[in-house]
């Protein structure tokens, strides 16, 4: 056995470890949210929201086509995704406990582990292909297969926080349990479910992968849900893999605002989600 | 005493039902259950429908790439589009050596913060240390290959290799000529993406470990840190290593971050300073631009592998991770 001391001075010494790897855990962030002030601040302006891409040295292009693009395409998604997300997540929460729902269950954890690259050859193979040529729509349907699990996830803890004692007494009133489900138990779960929906598009919306032969992503600007369309990420992407420095300028500038909105959405929706978990 | 009316003895004046006949009254089920059970069911099973027309679509399209190169699709490492050759090889050692450095570096950093935030972090600080970690899960993957980019790889190149050559370059891992895009990126890039589900999921692992255990090794006489050496990580071990096996799932299917910063080059290389490329970084590279039939056939087959791979990872890493916390959506929630 070794020394009292030894063992102490082992002890306080992993313990400054763990703090170390705390800090540099968090290091990262800090210097990617730093990176993206510094670089990209400078280049989000009026234009940055209003103006569409322009040709290669032509000054005052800006990301308005992206913006309305990805706003169109997680808006799609959303259209599909959440009536599944929401009623799958309902289903496992109210009628889950046998051995359907726990592969249901299992199936949904699975599918949120599948690449989201994979899914966009998901959507290819049956939006794209059939059509002839990509759309906006295949960009919406490969973001709500990636959204759905993730919501049906989210919504079936919301509604297990649900007291049985709300249940109970509304099923002593005589209400049937389908009404009681969607008046009683869905409704009182309502914050937390449009939170989960806030979560699942903080998710989706920083997607590049699946877009990338689904949307495919356009120069100008398109509102037609069966062409081709921008998205944020998209463009970022290609901005900053491409060779010019007006490019990588608008790419910092892109990667800010995509970021400012991710974490805004997921920082609500933490708070509200932390807020309803003590509550319970 | 009054005489109580009859009526209220006997309500019900004329025959009485049976025991069954108020037995089925009592089970009938009104018709709207009926149906709101079966809407529910039915938007449930998309889920594996889902998942089983995508395990179809890639195994059908993937068909004339695996009838024309077999087995040695996997073993070969020519990958000639214009010719028409295709082996898997660089693909699939670069995917699974890019996500094993990323593991090296992620998952002892992810168990310290882990026990940090568990054991050793002062309580005010454990909520606001929890939330920046996982805000890194938050942060889009695109957004990760821009720093990357103009960030990460002028780092290691122009200061960490500078310094550590001296150190590192006569091992294997290490030789040839470091220009940036490269394994070691590719894996730092990774390491720093699935820090934060390996340090999520095992923090909610060691705070299922029950308070008794930890308060028997500190009875023992045990310093907090030999407690939790000895007694909880044991504990936990399933549910630690189900951790680590989700982050290896996030890292093999993970795209954009690695295709902006590996190097993409089919070739297998054992240095982790020269360029590699992965199965996602493939797909999102050639996939809209395939010049043949056979050439996107070969894409559906690596895309299939690497579906296979992250179903079994994720089915794996999701079995232990609920032996350990039974039936709450440890995992899913962090996620």
């Amino acid at each position: 056995m070794r020394g009292r001391t030894a063992r102490r001075l082992v002890g306080s010494a992993m313990t400054g470890v763990t703090y170390g790897a705390a800090a540099l855990a968090i290091l990262p962030l800090a210097a990617i949210l730093g990176m993206l002030i510094l670089k990209g601040a400078g280049s989000v302006d009026w234009n940055f929201f209003t103006k569409s891409a322009v040709p290669v040295g032509e000054p005052g292009g800006g990301f308005a086509h992206a913006i309305v693009g990805t706003l169109i395409i997680v808006g799609l998604a959303c259209a599909v995704g959440v009536p599944i997300g929401v009623a799958t997540g309902i289903f496992l929460a109210e009628f889950g406990g046998g051995r359907f729902g726990f592969t249901i269950r299992f199936v949904a954890d699975v599918l949120n582990g599948v690449p989201s690259i994979v899914i966009g050859i998901f959507a290819w193979t049956w939006l794209v292909k059939p059509m002839g040529h990509f759309s906006a729509l295949a960009g919406g349907c490969a973001l709500a297969v990636i959204l759905v699990p993730i919501l049906a996830r989210t919504t079936e803890e919301m509604v297990r926080l649900v007291p049985n004692s709300l249940r109970e007494a509304a099923l002593a009133l005589g209400y049937p349990r389908w009404r009681t489900s969607l008046q009683v138990v869905a409704r009182t779960a309502g914050a937390g479910i449009v939170t989960g929906c806030l979560v699942a598009v903080a998710r989706v919306a920083g997607e590049t992968a699946p877009l990338l032969f689904t949307a495919l992503g356009n120069e100008f600007f398109s509102t037609r849900l069966l062409g081709p369309m921008a998205a944020l990420p998209l463009q970022v992407y290609v901005y900053a893999v491409g060779p010019y420095d007006e490019w990588h300028r608008q790419a910092w500038a892109g990667a800010l605002v995509l970021i400012v909105l991710v974490l805004a959405l997921s920082l609500v929706a933490r708070a509200v989600v932390r807020a309803k978990r003590q509550h319970a | 005493m009054t005489d109580i009316p009859a009526t209220v003895l006997e309500p019900e004046a004329g025959p009485q039902p049976t025991a069954e006949e108020r037995w089925r009254a009592l089970k009938t089920v009104s018709p709207g259950d009926v149906v709101y059970r079966t809407v529910l069911t039915v938007f449930a099973l998309l889920l594996p429908l889902v998942l089983v027309t995508i395990a179809l679509e890639l195994g059908v399209n993937a068909w004339p790439a695996v009838s024309k190169f077999g087995f040695g699709f996997l073993t070969h490492s020519t990958w000639d589009p214009v010719r028409g050759e295709f082996g898997a090889l660089p693909l699939i050692v670069g995917t699974l050596y890019s996500s094993l450095v990323a593991l090296v570096i992620a998952v002892p950093l992810a168990l310290a913060c882990a026990i940090f935030l568990t054991e050793f972090a002062p309580r005010w600080l454990r909520a606001p240390v929890a939330t920046l970690i996982e805000l890194l899960a938050a942060v889009p993957s695109v957004i990760y290959g821009l720093w990357g980019i103009f960030v990460l790889i002028p780092l290691l190149r122009d200061h960490f290799w500078p310094v550590a050559r001296h150190a590192l370059s006569w091992l294997p891992i290490f030789s040839g000529v470091f220009y940036g895009p490269s394994v070691l990126a590719g894996g730092v890039i990774l390491s720093i993406m699935v820090l934060p589900y390996i340090a999520a999921v095992s923090r909610e692992v060691l705070l299922a470990v029950p308070p008794s255990q930890r308060e028997a090794g500190l009875a023992l006489g045990a310093t907090r840190w030999e407690t939790v050496w000895t007694v909880i990580l044991p504990y936990g071990r399933a549910g630690i290593i189900g951790a680590v096996i989700l982050g290896l799932g996030r890292a093999l299917g993970e795209t954009m971050a690695v295709t902006m910063v590996i190097g993409n080059r089919h070739e297998v290389s054992a240095s982790l300073l020269q360029p590699g490329y992965t199965i996602a970084a493939a797909i999102a590279n050639e996939f809209s631009e395939a010049v043949s039939d056979m050439h996107l056939s070969a894409l559906f087959l690596v895309g299939a592998v690497l579906f296979l791979i992250t179903i079994v990872v994720n089915a794996v890493a999701r079995v232990l991770v609920w032996r350990v916390a039974r039936g709450s959506a440890v995992g899913s929630t962090a996620i």
